[in-house]
C-alpha cells in the first residue's frame, strides 16, 4: 500500500516538519518513505509545502499528483491542493486560517480551528504536532508510539519542556482525528 | 547499520567522507548549500580539509592541486557554478587527475532559477570545457543511489585517473529519503589508496629514495606529443566505454508497447506513470542510463521489444539525452520527446497522459 | 679541479628556454639556490604559471604542477592542503598574477596560505608577444596599447605589493629588482628569507621581482635594465612592505 500526502501552509507554520516526522516514523516502522519540500528564496513568511510518501513498495515518484491526505494550514493551500485530493481521500483543514473551507463532497474532511487549539494548548509552535495527531487519529498512517519515541530523542536534549507540550498536542489531534 | 532519513545533499557528503574524501573545496550556491554546509561541519571532525574558496574557478583549481597530490578530493556546485568550473575540469582531464565533481542541477540558462532541472546533460556528457576529453557522468535517481555513487565515483576516478561527475538535481539534493551507508574507510585504508598514485603524483622524496620529478600538467607544446597524448586519452576512454556502462530497467518485457528512456529524477516520475498504466493493462517499459557517459547505446537498442511502437524520451530539458537515444535506436523505432523546463518537474499525471495518448 | 660554480641540485639539467637577456633564468636560479640552501629538495614542490615561465615545471628538480592562467595560488592551496608536509611555491608573471589571477592571489594572501609566491613584473605580456600588462607603465607602448597606455581609459598600473600589504594575514612582502648585480644579491637575500619562512611554516610570503623584457620592449638587455631603473623603479619602489619576522607591519 502507498499513501501520498501533501502538507501546505505559510512558511513558519511547520509544514515541512509535519512531513519529516511522518517520513521518519514511517521509515522506523520499516516502510519506504520520501520527503520532498518546496524550496525557494523566501526563508520565512511565504507559502511552503511538502510531499511525503509512505509505502510498502519502493517509491516511484516522490512528486505527488493526487494526494491521499492533504493537510491545509491556510486557505491558499486548501485552494491549491484541495481539488487534487483523491476521491475518498482525507482533507485536514485548519479553519482558523481557512475562512472559506473546502467545498468538495467526495472527500473526508476533518475541520478544526487548529491554530486556536494550539494556542489553547500553550503555543502556536505545536500546530504542526496537532496536525500530525489528526493524521494519526484519522488514518493510522503511522503509530503514535513510533512518533513519541522519535520526538523524545529529538527534543530530550534540546528542550524537554517542549516535549510535553508536543505530546499533548499530538494526543489532542488524535482525538480530533478519531471523531472526524 | 540502520537507515537514516537524510537530504540528498547531506547524504552524498557523508558518503564521500566515508569513501575517504578528506579534501573538499567549494563555493556556496543553491540548491546544493546543504552539501557545502555539511562538509564545513564534518570535515574538521575527521581531520579533513574544508575550504570555502573565493570562487568556483578557484575551487576547481584547488581540486586540481590536491588531486595532483594523489588524494581523494571533491567539489560540488550547481549549474551556473559548474559552468565556471569547466576550465578546471578540462585541465583535470588533460592532466589525467582523479577528482569528483557534484552538480546539483538547477534551471537555466544563465542565472535561471533554483528549481530542479536536467539542462546540463550536454555540458557534462559532451564536454563543457575545451578540447577533446571525456568525463565519466553518473546520474542518480534516489538519495540512496546518490550516496552510493560517492564511493563509486572516487573508485572510477582513481582507476582511470579521470574526472567523474555525479549529475544530480535540486530535487535529489533537497529531498529526504532513508539512506543506509555502506562501508567506512579507515585512515589506514585511505592512506593505502594513495599508494596507487605514487608513480605520478606530487609527494615528498623519502630519504635515500631515487629522486623523482613528476609533472602535473596538461601542456604538450609539440604537436606530435599532444597527438600522442590525446590518442592515449582516447584509448583510455575506449576502455571506460567497454567496462563501465551502467543502466537500470523498469517493467521491461516483450509485451511493452512503449519504451521510455529517462535519467535521474525524471525516471522516478516515469515509474509512477508506468505503474498507473500497468493497472489499466497497458505495458510500458523503461530503461534508465545510470552512466550518461559512457552511454548505454547497446542496452537502449536491445530494450526495444518486439511490440514497441514508440520510444519515448522524457527529460527536464528541451531534449538533450534525446540525441543519444536517437543514436542508440538508429531508426529502428520512432523516437518521441517530451520535457519540462524552467525548473518545473513533470508530474506522474502528466506523464501518464502523454503515454495514454500513444495508446489511442 | 676545483669547482667554483655549479648548477644547484634543485635545477634539472635542462637548458632554460628564455630569450637572451631575460631575467627569468636569474630568478629561477635564486629560488633553486635558496631551496637547496635550506635542504628542502625532498620536500619542495612548485606551480608554474601561464606566461613565459610556463615551462618552469621542467626546470626544477622536484615535483611540479603547471596551472591554468592565473590559477597558480589556488592550485598551490590545494597542494599545500593535500600535502601539508611539503613546501609549496608559485612562480607567476604580471598578466598571470595581477590581471587574470587577481582573485586567486588576493585570497590566497588573505587566508595566509603557507606558500611562497614569486612574482616577476616586467610590465608586459611576454609569451603572447608584447601586449599590455596590468603593470604596464603610463604612456608605455605595447602591441595592445599602440598609442601608449592611456590611464584615463584603461587605468593605472597595479602595485601588487602595496595592495597585498593592506591585508592582515601576509607574513612577508618585499619588492626587489634584478636590474644590477648588487640588486640581484639583495634579491637573493629576500628569496632566501621567503624560503626560510616557508620552511618554518610562518605563513604567506610574497616577493616581487622588477624585471625586464628586452625582446618585447625592443630594447637591448643592457639598455632595458637602464630603462627599467629610470621608469619602473620610481613607480614600483623596492622595499619591505611587511615582515612579521622582523617586526615590519
Amino acid at each position: 500500500m502507498t499513501t501520498e500526502m501533501i502538507c501546505a501552509g505559510f512558511g513558519g507554520q511547520g509544514v515541512l516538519t509535519i512531513g519529516k516526522f511522518i517520513a521518519q516514523s514511517g521509515m522506523k516502522e520499516g516502510r519506504n518513505v520520501s520527503w520532498l519540500p518546496s524550496y525557494g528564496p523566501e526563508m520565512r513568511g511565504g507559502t511552503a509545502n511538502v510531499s511525503a510518501v509512505v509505502s510498502d513498495e519502493p517509491i516511484a515518484s516522490p512528486i505527488v499528483s493526487y494526494p491521499d491526505i492533504l493537510v491545509a494550514l491556510n486557505q491558499p493551500s486548501l485552494d491549491k491542493f484541495g481539488p487534487q485530493v483523491r476521491k475518498n481521500g482525507v482533507v485536514i483543514v485548519n479553519t482558523s486560517a481557512c475562512p472559506h473551507g473546502c467545498k468538495r463532497e467526495d472527500v473526508q474532511i476533518v475541520a478544526a480551528p487548529m491554530s486556536d487549539i494550539a494556542l489553547e494548548i500553550g503555543s502556536i509552535r505545536v500546530l504542526n504536532m496537532l496536525a500530525i495527531g489528526i493524521v494519526i487519529g484519522k488514518t493510522g498512517l503511522i503509530k503514535y508510539d513510533t512518533l513519541e519515541e522519535d520526538l523524545k530523542s529529538f527534543l530530550a536534549a534540546k528542550d524537554p519542556d517542549l516535549l510535553e507540550l508536543n505530546l499533548t498536542a499530538i494526543k489532542r489531534g488524535m482525538e480530533i482525528g478519531q471523531q472526524g | 547499520m540502520s537507515k537514516i532519513l537524510m537530504k540528498g545533499n547531506e547524504a552524498v557528503a557523508e558518503a564521500a567522507i566515508r569513501a575517504g574524501c578528506r579534501l573538499y573545496f567549494a563555493y556556496p550556491i543553491t540548491p546544493q548549500s546543504e552539501l557545502i554546509e555539511y562538509m564545513a561541519k564534518m570535515m574538521p571532525k575527521v581531520n579533513g580539509t574544508f575550504l570555502q574558496a573565493e570562487s568556483e574557478v578557484s575551487a576547481i583549481n584547488m581540486v586540481y592541486g590536491a588531486a595532483g597530490c594523489g588524494k581523494r578530493v571533491m567539489t560540488s556546485s550547481s549549474s551556473p557554478g559548474i559552468s565556471l568550473k569547466q576550465e578546471g575540469i578540462s585541465y583535470i582531464a588533460g592532466a589525467q587527475l582523479p577528482a569528483v565533481i557534484i552538480n546539483v542541477q538547477r534551471g537555466g540558462p544563465g542565472l535561471g532559477d533554483i528549481q530542479p532541472a536536467q539542462g546540463d546533460y550536454f555540458q557534462a556528457v559532451k564536454g563543457g570545457g575545451h578540447g577533446d576529453y571525456r568525463m565519466i557522468v553518473l546520474a542518480p535517481s534516489s538519495v540512496q543511489e546518490f550516496a552510493d555513487m560517492a564511493s563509486e565515483a572516487f573508485d572510477l576516478a582513481d582507476k582511470y585517473r579521470n574526472p567523474v561527475t555525479i549529475l544530480a538535481d535540486g530535487m535529489l539534493g533537497q529531498m529526504m529519503e532513508p539512506v543506509e551507508f555502506k562501508e567506512t574507510l579507515s585512515d589506514e585504508e585511505i592512506e593505502a589508496l594513495g599508494e596507487q598514485h605514487k608513480s605520478w603524483c606530487i609527494h615528498p622524496n623519502e630519504d635515500g629514495d631515487k629522486k623523482h620529478h613528476h609533472e602535473i600538467n596538461s601542456l604538450e607544446i609539440d604537436p606530435a606529443m599532444l597527438e600522442k597524448h590525446v590518442e592515449n586519452l582516447y584509448a583510455k576512454y575506449a576502455e571506460i566505454e567497454k567496462n563501465e556502462v551502467r543502466y537500470d530497467t523498469y517493467n521491461l518485457s516483450d509485451d511493452n508497447e512503449i519504451l521510455c528512456v529517462a535519467w535521474g529524477t525524471a525516471s522516478r516520475v516515469i515509474k509512477s506513470a508506468i505503474n498507473e498504466l500497468k493497472a489499466q493493462g497497458k505495458s510500458v517499459g523503461m530503461i534508465r542510463p545510470i552512466t550518461c557517459w559512457p552511454y548505454p547505446y547497446e542496452a537502449v537498442a536491445a530494450a526495444i521489444g518486439p511490440k514497441v511502437k514508440q520510444v519515448y524520451v522524457f527529460e527536464l530539458n528541451t531534449g538533450q539525452m534525446l540525441d543519444d537515444v536517437k543514436i542508440a535506436v538508429c531508426g529502428k523505432a520512432p523516437v518521441k520527446f517530451w520535457g519540462k523546463v524552467g525548473g518545473i518537474v513533470f508530474t506522474p499525471a502528466e506523464i501518464q497522459q502523454k503515454l495514454e495518448e500513444c495508446f489511442k | 679541479m676545483e669547482v667554483i660554480a655549479k648548477r644547484p641540485e634543485t635545477l634539472r639539467n635542462v637548458p632554460f628556454t628564455y630569450c637572451p637577456g631575460c631575467m627569468h633564468g636569474v630568478a629561477h636560479r635564486l629560488i633553486a639556490e635558496a631551496i637547496e640552501d635550506h635542504g628542502l629538495i625532498n620536500l619542495m614542490t612548485g606551480v608554474a604559471p601561464v606566461g613565459c615561465a610556463v615551462f618552469a615545471y621542467k626546470f626544477f628538480n622536484f615535483d611540479m604542477a603547471e596551472a591554468a592562467h592565473g590559477r597558480a595560488p589556488a592550485v598551490a592551496t590545494g597542494m599545500k592542503r593535500a600535502r601539508p608536509e611539503m613546501h609549496v611555491f608559485t612562480y607567476q608573471g604580471d598578466g598571470d598574477l595581477a590581471a587574470i589571477g587577481t582573485a586567486e592571489i588576493v585570497h590566497a594572501a588573505n587566508r595566509g596560505e603557507h606558500l611562497s609566491v614569486f612574482f616577476v613584473n616586467n610590465a608586459i605580456y611576454g609569451m603572447t608577444g608584447g601586449q599590455m600588462a596590468p603593470t604596464t607603465l603610463p604612456d608605455m607602448k605595447t602591441t595592445t596599447s599602440p598609442y601608449g597606455r592611456d590611464v584615463n581609459d584603461i587605468g593605472h598600473p597595479v602595485r601588487m605589493c602595496e595592495m597585498l600589504a593592506t591585508l592582515v594575514a601576509p607574513y612577508y612582502i618585499e619588492r626587489v629588482s634584478l636590474l644590477s648585480p648588487a640588486e640581484v644579491l639583495k634579491a637573493k637575500k629576500a628569496v632566501d628569507k621567503a624560503i626560510r619562512y616557508n620552511k618554518e611554516e610562518r605563513g604567506f610570503t610574497f616577493i616581487e621581482f622588477v624585471s625586464t623584457c628586452p625582446t618585447n620592449w625592443g630594447i637591448d638587455p643592457d639598455k632595458s635594465r637602464q630603462w627599467a631603473k629610470e621608469n619602473m623603479l620610481p613607480f614600483f619602489k623596492p622595499g619591505v612592505f611587511r615582515d612579521k619576522g622582523e617586526g615590519v607591519e
